[in-house]
């Protein structure tokens, strides 16, 4: 599986071959840089802004805001750090995700540049707007605001849309994708390695295989002595 | 002085080598070790493995989590330097507006090209793989056997290390022994699809990889790469000692700082650089390669990137190893009158018969899996296991309707996470709060993917030329490609689909991708495995081949080609080690004919 869409099955290959349609497009025409989406970013409403370029500097660690500039309004943020914590709560697992600043990287993501997330974008800002409408209609209070069991009351609502009410279906899709980038972010810290239970990226002197507990489980036996 | 800058040329070389990937680092090390004075012009930038790897670095220490943009295909920390399926200033065109009559090439413009990210997968052709065409009378035979080759796969995998067992299976060679280095343990997703493909008849074994599992022999291994020659002996020794073992973290895609895995710049290139017989340019891209009046090539001409000046490099032999398409337009580029279609092109063959590999994927969900107890399966930086072609002696007795073999690469989900979410919505639905984190804790770890690695049979459809409208920023002439599948390609990707789903289920488990009728329902997009081959044919007659068995053109006798071009066929193992292989013996071959003066 060494070049397959394994490493990143969020990306469809729909998707790949949207971007290299774009991409083909541009290089019909002769001049290359960086690939350029500029157009679709400003028909998603949002500043033009600047990938990494291929040749970024890999070796540094980086912040959310580091490549492009952030686009989050405080509301925005608010919002997403409460409704990130309701699906993403302090719990046995782990911590909650704003203590692990999720929403700075759903901050990035919805900033980026690129495609997928300019698409995520045009669902979650108009999401978060209606979570911040929803929530003044019911109980006059912005979402952050909320108790548990008011956010939750919304939350219920909106979470599957397959169950939700027709003038909740809309909501219910932007819930679906602020979960998965919500989860994103927040697996991919220390706390959320833990939290589901990754272990790994670091040295070792031995790769010993699966202990006997799990072998046991799956009825399987190391095969490479 | 090793690397150098265009004022610094020498005045002549023994050999040019255009190209720093894995067959011009295997061509330099080969011809430098021998004592042949080379200049290597990579087009790329220089890359230095030691300070520009992203090791250790975790999702939420790169943008967006690590995960691939059109900017980094294969994630953020992927060792791709100016590269991928787009190059910034080097365009290429599709003859056909049919996504599936079209290439995707990828190229990397850095020191050591495309090995510096490569998935180390090191499989060797079998002897059946060199005499296809004997076989069942479709695509070319090899003027070689399995025979003349093994002594160099057997040198190359000693060089750069590799891990595996031998099996004896069907067109599967074993190693010597003492050659493999230890195979890692396989992994839970690896040893339950070893244990249920055993009901298909799916034989799952421990891959062949270039990676260290243990830090190689330098007392033993340089005597016998080059006995009679104590000077590279200790140049190898003292390169072998600078290389770790595989400390069994981080994903290989981005490079090994601790040189425990293969990539040009910390294998080939350090120990040709300590001879002092190699000088290196970079940001050096060959635009035609030079001609002198007795036919003979003298040198190449090379833009440097920085001033947008054209160079030239003069030698007495040239090396061409800037991947098959590259290499393709070079010599389709260098027209004058002795050669009005381009050089060595007399048959018209150059650029015809191009081939990538088939691909085509399905993944799945096992419960068997869920939930299980966390341990680390990080494992070395990549797949464990792998099945081979098995269906050999049904293939010959005509049950199957496409004419060569696949191997399966496979792999399991307890990897890194970050940048997506672990539990898909599908399955959990609704939740979220305590309930959401115990679900993603259930599924993280539950799902496979297995993906077919075929090989395709070279046709007439699909081929590359000169475009003649379009030119890249430096003013050359770009590649215009035409791609076609055939029925073989195509219903060997149904035949995968179709057997990956009987695997998933034999593990109880479901198939997550979509249900497909047709090939062209999976099979990838040609160049998209980044296996492409072929464009200057090897063959044992002139006038139906552009090369001879020692990849040298048959019409320009000092001109050799030492990447993939010369393929006759692409077996379904990948090509890469088959290259190196292939770029050594013409080293040796190169070397043998400098020593007689016949450069
Ligand atoms: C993600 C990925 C995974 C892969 N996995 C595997 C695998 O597991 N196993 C396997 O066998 N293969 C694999 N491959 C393929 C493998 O990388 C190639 O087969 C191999 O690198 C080919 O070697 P090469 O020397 O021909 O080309 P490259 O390694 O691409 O090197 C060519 C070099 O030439 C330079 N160059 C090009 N044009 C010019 C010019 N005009 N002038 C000067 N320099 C030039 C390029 O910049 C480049 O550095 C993989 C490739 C990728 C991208
Ligand atoms: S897994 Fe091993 S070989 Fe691969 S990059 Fe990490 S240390 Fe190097």
């Amino acid at each position: 599986m060494e070049n397959s869409e394994q490493q990143n099955p969020r990306l469809s290959r729909r998707t790949v071959l949207k971007w290299f349609a774009s991409a083909a497009a541009v290089m019909q025409v002769g001049a290359l840089e960086s690939l350029n989406y500029v157009a679709s970013a400003a028909e998603a409403g949002r500043p033009a802004a600047k990938g990494y370029g291929q040749d970024p500097d890999v070796s540094q660690y980086y912040n959310p805001g580091d490549f492009w500039p952030l686009t989050f309004t405080k509301d925005e943020k608010e919002t997403t750090a409460a409704l990130a914590d309701v699906i993403l709560p302090a719990d046995q697992y782990g911590p909650a995700a704003s203590t692990v600043r999720v929403p700075d990287f759903m901050d990035e993501w919805v900033s980026a540049p690129y495609p997928v997330q300019v698409a995520d974008r045009a669902i979650i800002i108009p999401g978060l707007k209606w979570l911040a409408e929803e929530s003044q209609k019911r109980f006059k209070k912005s979402f952050a605001s909320l108790n548990d069991t008011q956010k939750r009351a919304i939350c219920d609502d909106i979470c599957w849309p397959a169950d939700a009410k027709a003038e909740f279906k809309k909501a219910a899709a932007f819930f679906v994708k602020f979960r998965d980038v919500a989860a994103g972010a927040y697996y991919g810290t220390p706390e959320g390695w833990k939290a589901v239970g990754y272990v790994g990226n670091e040295a070792l002197m031995s790769f010993d295989g699966p202990p006997k507990e799990v072998l046991d489980r799956l009825g399987v036996t190391q095969t490479v002595k | 002085m090793p690397f150098i800058t265009s004022d610094q040329v020498q005045p002549e070389y023994d050999v040019a080598i255009v190209g720093s990937g894995a067959g011009g680092g295997q061509m330099a090390y080969t011809l430098t070790q021998a004592g042949l004075k080379c200049v290597m012009l990579e087009s790329g930038r220089s890359y230095n493995p030691d300070t520009e790897t992203a090791m250790f670095q975790r999702p939420d220490q790169s943008p967006l989590m690590g995960i691939s943009t059109p900017d980094k295909f294969f994630g953020f920390s992927d060792a791709t330097v100016n590269g991928g399926w787009t190059v910034p200033g080097e365009p290429y065109t599709q003859a056909s507006d049919k996504p599936e009559e079209q290439f995707w090439w990828w190229r990397a413009r850095m020191m050591g090209g495309r090995t510096n990210h490569w998935g180390r997968i090191s499989l060797r052709n079998g002897q059946y793989d060199f005499k296809p065409y004997s076989r069942d009378g479709l695509g070319f035979d090899w003027p070689l056997n399995y025979k003349d080759v093994e002594p160099y796969y057997t040198k190359v995998e000693m060089l750069i290390g590799v891990y595996g067992t031998n099996e004896g299976l069907e067109n599967t060679p074993n190693s010597p022994k003492g050659v493999l280095l230890p195979a890692p343990k396989g992994r839970a997703s690896e040893l339950y699809t070893q244990k249920h493909g055993k009901k298909l008849g799916i034989p799952v074994i421990p891959i062949h990889r270039a990676v260290l599992t243990k830090a190689l022999d330098a007392d033993k291994i340089p005597a016998k790469l080059h006995p009679k020659n104590p000077r590279a002996q200790k140049i190898l020794a003292d390169a072998m000692r600078g290389r770790a073992a595989c400390f069994w973290a981080t994903p290989c895609v981005r490079g090994c700082n601790i040189r425990a895995n293969y990539q040009s710049t910390t294998v080939h290139l350090p120990p040709a650089l300590a001879t002092g017989n190699l000088d290196i340019l970079s940001d050096a891209h060959a635009r035609e390669i030079l001609i002198g009046k007795d036919g003979k090539a003298n040198g190449v001409l090379y833009i440097n990137k920085k001033t947008r000046k054209e160079e030239r490099v003069k030698a007495k032999a040239v090396v061409i190893a800037a991947s098959s398409g590259e290499t393709v337009r070079i010599l389709l580029n260098t027209k004058n009158a002795q050669h009005p279609n381009g050089l060595a092109n007399s048959t018209g063959l150059v650029g015809k018969y191009i081939m990538d590999t088939v691909g085509a994927s399905v993944s799945g969900h096992v419960p068997a899996l869920e939930n299980l107890p966390p341990h680390n399966e990080d494992g070395a930086g990549g797949s464990h296991f792998y099945a081979p072609w098995w269906l050999y002696k049904e293939q010959l007795k005509g049950k199957l309707n496409f004419a060569r073999g696949y191997h399966i690469e496979m792999g399991g989900s307890r990897g890194m996470p970050g940048g997506r979410n672990p539990a898909p919505s599908d399955f959990i639905k609704g939740a979220y709060g305590t309930k959401f984190k115990e679900e993603a804790r259930r599924y993280y770890g539950s799902f496979v993917g297995y993906a077919c690695r075929g090989e395709m049979i070279p046709n007439e459809g699909s081929f590359a030329e000169l475009d003649p409208k379009v030119k890249d920023d430096y003013g050359i002439p770009v590649l215009k490609w035409h791609w076609k599948w055939s029925e073989h390609e195509l219903n060997m990707a149904l035949h995968a689909s179709k057997t990956f789903g009987a695997l998933i289920e034999a593990m109880g488990g479901t198939v997550r991708s979509k249900q497909v009728k047709t090939g062209h329902d999976i099979i990838e997009p040609g160049g998209k495995i980044i296996h492409e081959v072929g464009g200057a044919l090897m063959g044992a007659d002139p006038k139906k081949s552009v090369c001879n068995s020692w990849n040298q053109t048959w019409d320009v006798k000092n001109l050799f080609l030492c990447d993939g071009t010369p393929f006759p066929s692409n077996a379904d193992k990948n090509p890469t080690l088959t290259i190196m292989a292939l770029a050594w013996r013409t080293g040796d071959y190169i070397v043998e004919q400098a020593r007689k003066g016949n450069l």
